[in-house]
């Protein structure tokens, strides 16, 4: 149990929730539009100030620490909506996830290991960012969270607006990148995939956490079925 | 169709400006500037019919084949030939020509110097400083002040005046640090009226309206650079310096820095770029260029004065940046040149300079809104292996 991260944090999206996060599983956050996913992510970062409560990771508080520092640490998000740096070519969004690295053998390594999960990025590595697809997109933004080395990886609603071939594709390179040893914390609206990618899952509702349990277990719960699986 | 509305506005725009006269209502002079520009704007749009349709290939074809091979040819040749071209014939300019031309060489390159530093913050920050000619006025105002108080040579103040306006640049950088776009813009302008509103006021400091006199060229060993071809020079040094530097930041991991905080703030923090300091270090930067500038602008008419830095002064060197092509090197300098040299050639229509100029860049956003010499994209941090 070394990875932890719980946060109990009050701010007027999110009215008091505690999470925990175990050291290399893949936990997942479902709800409702509107229903504070995002905020909880950008509140783990720090983007977003908790008014009350805390943020530990590893055991010590990041709490108001400067966001810039967490891709150090090992936590790295990739936000809703992509959000790659447009007017930067593809190699060069990439270079901005290795930023604060210094080892620049070891950011060629990474660099290839990212093509090799995304072989589309290579053939499009000279390209304005803002030139590729939604789905091509989804991949830079994870091939740049992935080369910071992260030890934790916050998604941010990998899935929005892609086809459904491609969202399979992307939720099992997720699965890969958590073989590899990396914590995912996925907040998700396609709570089936979500579920089934998960082992433990977080449903949210304006603000609150109303249920908390292992995945399968919520993919069966009849409630969890009706509100967010569609039956 | 669209255009004869646009006629018909311009019309009733132009009128109160040209026929209201103290003497009484007049339509003559309107209808005179009115025909001239209707005619021409007729012209613009016929042609540009007829050039949609494809009729005029016949003329257009072999200038395009013509351009594409000056491409081809100037493609071909070497980088570092075609700056050495440009190097020697900046070298020889002032010994092959006039007195006039002097002055307005001297003209361009200092605003190449603003340019530049003004590039540094918008083009490649992404941040909007409608108040940078204040850090032209901080360097200026510190040559002037320490050379009649102290006595130091040009070339010590030289790095002062950066240092002050890298200072002032940071002071003005960090309120604004938290703020985005439009926010950015009206505080930037409020801080360089500011600054200039102190020139103007504290007596004590600056002599207020009355401006500093007297202020000392620079020397060498001794020997006062009194001609203005002797200025020249220093003023070529100091862009040359300027352009490298800037080239040197733009290819730099904090280029990259800074770009990706225009692009993306957000995004940027959360991958670990330290978007506060970052944004401090654009100011200060871009405030040092416009300190250099200002000593040497100081040292050049010898005298500073609160109306050399208004707030027109800021938006002129903006429009260079814009128009020119905002995050490129090459940009900025056409940009300045079509906007210092450029009107000088046409010095007749100085009555129109501003109608033109505001024509202009509409035209420029309408068309080309990359700007003239676009930034072309290129720097990256890993070596790659093709």
């Amino acid at each position: 149990m070394k990875n932890v991260i719980s946060a109990y944090g009050r701010i007027q999206a999110l009215k008091g929730i505690s999470l925990k996060v175990y050291d290399g599983e893949i936990v997942t956050i479902i709800g409702a539009n509107g229903a504070g996913k995002s905020t909880t992510l950008m509140t783990i970062c720090n983007i977003v100030n908790a008014l009350e409560g805390d943020v530990l990771y590893k055991g010590k508080s990041i709490k108001g620490i400067s966001s810039d520092t967490l891709p150090k640490m090992g936590l790295c998000q990739v936000p809703e909506g992509r959000r790659i740096f447009p007017r930067l070519t593809v190699m060069e969004n990439l270079d901005m996830g290795a930023f604060f690295r210094n080892d620049t053998g070891g950011i060629k390594e990474d660099v290839q290991r990212v093509f090799e999960l995304f072989p589309k990025l290579r053939e499009r590595r000279k390209q304005l960012g803002g030139t590729l697809s939604g789905g091509e997109q989804q991949m830079l933004a994870m091939g740049r969270a992935l080369m910071s080395r992260p030890k934790v990886l916050l998604l941010d609603e990998p899935s929005m607006g892609l086809a459904p071939l491609l969202v399979q594709q992307i939720f099992d390179i997720i699965k890969m990148i958590n073989e590899q040893g990396v914590t995912v914390v996925l907040v998700e609206q396609n709570a089936n995939l979500a579920l089934q990618c998960a082992q433990r899952g977080y449903v949210l509702e304006t603000g609150k956490v109303v249920m908390e349990d292992d995945a399968d277990k919520l993919l069966t719960n009849p409630d969890i079925r009706k509100a967010y699986l569609g039956e | 169709m669209a255009c004869g509305v646009g006629l018909i506005w311009f019309l009733i725009l132009l009128w109160p400006l040209l026929g209201i006269q103290p003497e009484g209502l007049e339509f003559g002079k309107t209808f005179k500037v009115f025909g001239y520009i209707a005619v021409a704007a007729v012209f613009i749009m016929f042609f540009y019919q007829i050039q949609e349709a494809g009729h005029l290939d016949a003329v257009g074809d072999p200038i395009k084949s013509a351009q594409g091979k000056f491409k081809q040819a100037y493609g071909n040749m070497p980088r570092w030939a075609l700056l050495g071209i440009v190097l020697v014939a900046a070298v020889i300019f002032p010994l092959v020509t006039d007195r006039y031309a002097h002055d307005v060489s001297i003209s361009v390159l200092i605003y190449i110097c603003l340019g530049l530093g003004l590039n540094i913050v918008v083009g490649l920050a992404g941040l909007l400083d409608l108040g940078y000619i204040a850090f032209y006025g901080v360097g200026a105002y510190t040559y002037a002040l320490m050379s009649l108080h102290f006595g130091m040579s040009f070339w010590v103040c030289l790095p002062v005046a950066g240092m002050t306006a890298a200072i002032a640049g940071s002071i003005v950088g960090y309120p604004t640090l938290r703020m985005r776009g439009d926010y950015l813009a009206i505080v930037t302008l409020g801080f360089g009226e500011i600054v200039r509103l102190i020139f103007n006021n504290w007596m004590g400091l600056t002599n207020g309206p009355n401006g500093i006199l007297g202020i000392p060229r620079p020397d060498i060993f001794g020997f006062q650079l009194k001609q203005l071809w002797m200025l020249y020079y220093v003023i070529l040094v100091i862009a040359v310096f300027t352009i490298l530097s800037v080239y040197r930041l733009n290819f730099s991991r904090i280029g990259r820095a800074w770009e990706a905080i225009r692009e993306d703030e957000t995004a940027a923090e959360l991958m670990g770029v330290n978007t506060f300091m970052l944004k401090l270090l654009a100011y200060a930067m871009g405030a040092t260029f416009a300190g250099f500038a200002g000593a040497f602008f100081a040292a050049r008419m010898r005298f500073v004065g609160p109306e050399s830095f208004t707030f027109l002064e800021s938006a002129m060197v903006l429009a260079m940046v814009v128009l020119g092509g905002m995050g490129s090197i090459p940009g900025v300098i056409l940009g300045v040149l079509a906007l210092v040299a450029l009107p000088e050639v046409f010095r007749e229509f100085e009555l129109y300079r501003m109608l033109v100029f505001g024509g202009v860049m509409t035209l420029m956003m309408l068309i080309r809104p990359a700007g003239i010499w676009p930034a072309a994209r290129v720097g990256r941090r890993s070596e790659e292996e093709d």
